[in-house]
């Protein structure tokens, strides 16, 4: 479903460059999570970016549905693949109401019976049609990321891009979007690629999972393996040992 | 006024228009439209400059009713001319004998002419450079933006004179003057405004569904640069206005017999000590209308842009 | 047993908006001795306004009140802004959550830490320019000298916040309150800091209050935990026996959270009874 080779992304030239992804590539298959991890500067959302169109492919190439993209992407790229970002506060337009934000995909790509689309894609996340008409102020956290998410879904893609989607939230609401995207990757058959700093979420999503650091691919391994403690790579359990929490006698290994 | 009704029977409408569950698409318009009435009623001298901009509105529409007399055509030149204000005359009449009161009332067609006209010109020059420069950035936002440099350079006064030398004296030229150098501030706003909201998440949401770049300008920038520079426009108003005077007093205006505020204070400067009224009543009339912009603009702008309120 | 450093009771934080009065805290009470104290809850449960509270930094609309609020003896609503002052940022100080926003763009790493030692302690140049020093290398930076004369863009996240913490521990303070202090840096990173304020702290034998959303973090971290919902106070433990807890809240907040240890799909989410607010 999606193919990355070598992809290498570079902001500036000169004294100024930056090299923010360094010759990454990975596959994912059609139906299944990928998740990249990392720290921050790590690259892995830059990754994302690029993959979208919202960063510069400075070389290698992306695969996407069969079909290599083009710069700028074509409409029917955005009808396969879709985001979701990090901060719900920032995703959505703060003068729009939620039907309006909704229609807007469907307006662009001129698809009919916009009603109960949104109706449809209002249900699917969970959010009844008493939402309809409400101004992003009007919502919770975790609502404003359904409505993200909602937006998203709308155009029917089949590659979901998710760029920290329960950073931003509170614990409890964090497990219920967690679940949402579980049940909707199963119910609509999507490929997933999901950007975060934590290792537990992404080994609850995603089956197998890229560790990257300093724009640099670490290594590939699976939810099961971390599960298991097995991952071969220093950084990796310097990471596993991290998100354990804190431990008061413990070796300087996270230095 | 749209809001008073529902503030005198609380219950049903007002619950209605605060609804956290709107049901339709004109409930979620009007309700968000009633707070910012709400807020902006709680300002009483905005609410004070709404009304007198209001009355200017219905004087300038109802001048033929309202004024006694005619404003061009003047009485006994014998006994009526430079007549203090009295019962038969408000506000007194002047050098022709003309009606004081008459000539502010149909003058203030003219006030409002200048000031829709410039707004309709300068307002959408302002806000689509201002857009299109900050979003597309690169040489196109250099190009524009020195442009904007260019005509902020020029002098407003000195541009509109110059402007009505060229293509003769008249309202209509000194509109025209106004509004070229009254877009760049305009401009400025909507480009800092965007550049703000450019890289916001909803933007980069949008154009991943695909939005084509006007689309996105007109449908999701200029929405939210709207509010800060309509505030502005108000504010700058006054300005205008006393600008339009200003062109009027020096004769580069509107051209006599027309009732234009700043002539009528131009012939009653000869007047000014012994026929104080002929000069004073315009002028009185040229203040209130500016301050009720400029109150108007301040509570504009607690509603629409709480950022710059503060 | 020893005096309590720190006795709050029956603390509110009210906000009068035109909208009507919020309550953002609702009569929290606990004592604080020689410890560490988390306070855990989601957002909007009130736990950093408890922090700011007492210190007196509730933001302008906002109204505090308590039955009995004092610190070593002094009561705080009572004393005067001299006393105040004196207290905080001298014996009390404070860790916010991002240093980006807490320390001065304009001034060097090493100039705030001098003045924030001068403001407090009658001290020469000199001797405060070599407390200082000490300070950032009490934080484990590697190169002190050098950090000194930096400003606070040019350094990370991490170092920031131990600049930070350095600043705030400079003048010797008998409490600290630290509001996700570490909620803003990268996981390893965060273990580093959280070490190196754990090795300060018990060192200097200071109390300590950590504000933070993370439960896990903030047991495996704290002596003692008040979790917070809602403006209240729901549940206090020891964070030994987190497992224990009874509130069905604290229960749902440890539940909620995946795991690598075991994979729980779907994962329990939280069913909020009205009850626990009232």
């Amino acid at each position: 479903m999606i193919d990355i080779q070598n992809l290498n992304v570079v902001y500036g030239m000169g004294r100024l460059r930056v090299d923010a992804v360094k010759n990454v590539s990975f596959t994912v298959k059609q139906g299944e999570a990928y998740g990249l991890v990392g720290e921050s500067g790590s690259g892995k959302s830059t990754v994302l970016r690029a993959i979208c169109g919202l960063a510069p492919v400075s070389g290698g190439r992306v695969i996407v549905d069969g079909n290599q993209v083009t710069t700028p992407r074509s409409k029917e790229f955005y009808r396969t693949a879709q985001m979701v970002f990090q901060d719900p506060y920032a995703s959505l337009h703060p003068r729009h109401t939620v039907d309006r934000t909704l229609a807007e995909p469907l307006a662009i790509h001129s698809v009919k019976d916009a009603e109960t689309r949104i109706l449809q894609a209002l249900k699917e996340v969970g959010l009844g049609p008493s939402f309809r008409f409400r101004y992003p102020h009007q919502l919770s956290g975790g609502q404003r990321q359904r409505i993200a998410i909602a937006r998203a879904l709308i155009l029917r893609p089949k590659v979901l891009l998710l760029d920290e989607p329960t950073s931003a939230l509170d614990a409890s609401v964090q497990a219920e979007i967690l679940n949402l995207l579980d049940d909707l990757r199963r119910q609509m058959g999507l490929t997933y690629i999901l950007v975060s700093h934590d290792l537990a979420v992404v080994a609850h999503l995603c089956e197998r999972l890229l560790v990257m650091r300093h724009g640099e691919a670490v290594e590939e391994t699976s939810s099961g393996a971390l599960r298991t403690g097995k991952a071969s790579n220093e950084y990796t359990q310097s990471l596993i040992q991290a998100s354990q929490g804190f431990t008061r006698n413990s070796s300087p290994a996270a230095a | 006024m749209a809001g008073s009704p529902a503030l005198s029977q609380p219950t049903g409408l007002r619950a209605w228009l605060l609804s956290a569950e709107p049901h339709s698409r004109w409930q979620a318009r009007l309700g968000r439209a009633y707070l910012g009435w709400r807020s902006f009623t709680k300002n009483h001298l905005a609410v004070l400059g709404l009304g007198i901009v209001l009355l200017l509105l219905f004087v300038a529409l109802f001048a033929d009713f309202l004024a006694p007399y005619s404003p061009i055509a003047g009485g006994d030149l014998r006994t009526q001319r430079l007549l203090p204000p009295s019962e038969t005359y408000w506000l007194g009449t002047d050098d022709q004998a003309r009606d004081i009161l008459s000539r502010i009332i149909y003058g203030s067609r003219i006030t409002l002419f200048v000031v829709v006209l410039v707004s309709i010109i300068a307002t959408p020059i302002g806000l689509l450079i201002g857009t299109v420069s900050g979003y597309l950035g690169g040489w196109v936002d250099t190009v524009l933006m020195r442009i904007t440099d260019i005509f902020l350079a020029f002098p407003r006064l000195v541009l509109a004179l110059a402007f009505v030398a060229a293509l003769g004296p008249g309202i209509e030229n000194a509109v025209i003057a106004i509004a070229i150098t009254s877009w760049p501030p305009y401009a400025r706003i909507a480009r800092a405004e965007t550049l703000m909201i450019r890289n916001s998440d909803f933007i980069a949401a949008v154009k991943l569904q695909g939005a084509s770049t006007p689309r996105i300008i007109f449908g999701h920038v200029v929405p939210l640069c709207l509010s800060s520079v309509i505030v502005r426009v108000t504010l700058d108003m006054a300005g205008i206005i006393l600008t339009a005077a200003g062109l009027g007093f020096l004769g580069l205006g509107a051209q006599p017999p027309s009732p234009e505020w700043g002539a009528m204070v131009a012939t009653g400067r000869n007047y000014l000590i012994d026929q104080w009224w002929v000069a004073a009543m315009p002028g009185i009339a040229i203040f209130v209308v500016s301050l009720g912009f400029n109150l108007l603009g301040d509570g504009l702008r607690d509603v629409l842009d709480p950022k710059a309120a503060k | 047993m020893m005096k309590p450093l720190l006795e709050v009771e029956d603390l509110r934080v009210r906000f009068h908006l035109r909208t009507g009065t919020v309550e953002a805290v609702r009569g929290v009470s606990f004592q604080l001795g020689r410890e560490r104290l988390g306070i855990v809850g989601e957002s909007g449960s009130g736990k950093s306004q408890t922090g700011r509270a007492i210190l007196g930094l509730t933001p302008p609309p906002g109204e505090v009140t308590a039955k009995h609020l004092a610190f070593d003896g002094i009561d705080l609503q009572t004393a005067s802004k001299r006393t105040l002052r004196q207290l905080r940022g001298g014996r009390i100080s404070m860790v916010m959550q991002d240093p980006k926003y807490s320390l001065n763009p304009v001034m060097t790493i090493g100039e705030q830490i001098i003045e924030a030692y001068q403001a407090h302690a009658k001290a020469s140049k000199a001797e405060a320019r070599d407390k200082a020093l000490a300070m950032l290398e009490a934080v484990k930076m590697r190169d002190p000298g050098r950090v000194f004369s930096l400003y606070p863009h040019e350094v990370s996240g991490g170092m920031g916040q131990r600049a930070m913490i350095a600043m705030m521990l400079v003048t010797d303070p008998d409490m600290l309150i630290a509001d996700e202090p570490t909620s803003a840096l990268d996981v390893t990173v965060s273990m580093e800091v959280l070490r190196i304020l754990d090795e300060l702290v018990s060192e200097r034998g200071m109390s300590l209050i950590f504000i933070s959303h993370d439960l896990k973090l903030v047991s495996s971290f704290c002596d003692r935990v008040l979790v917070m919902y809602a403006g209240r106070v729901v549940e206090e433990l020891e964070a030994k026996n987190l497992r224990e807890a009874k509130h069905p809240y604290t229960q749902g907040l440890m539940r909620c959270l995946p795991t690598l240890a075991n994979d729980v799909r779907p994962l329990p989410t939280l069913n909020r009874d009205p009850s626990w607010a009232l």
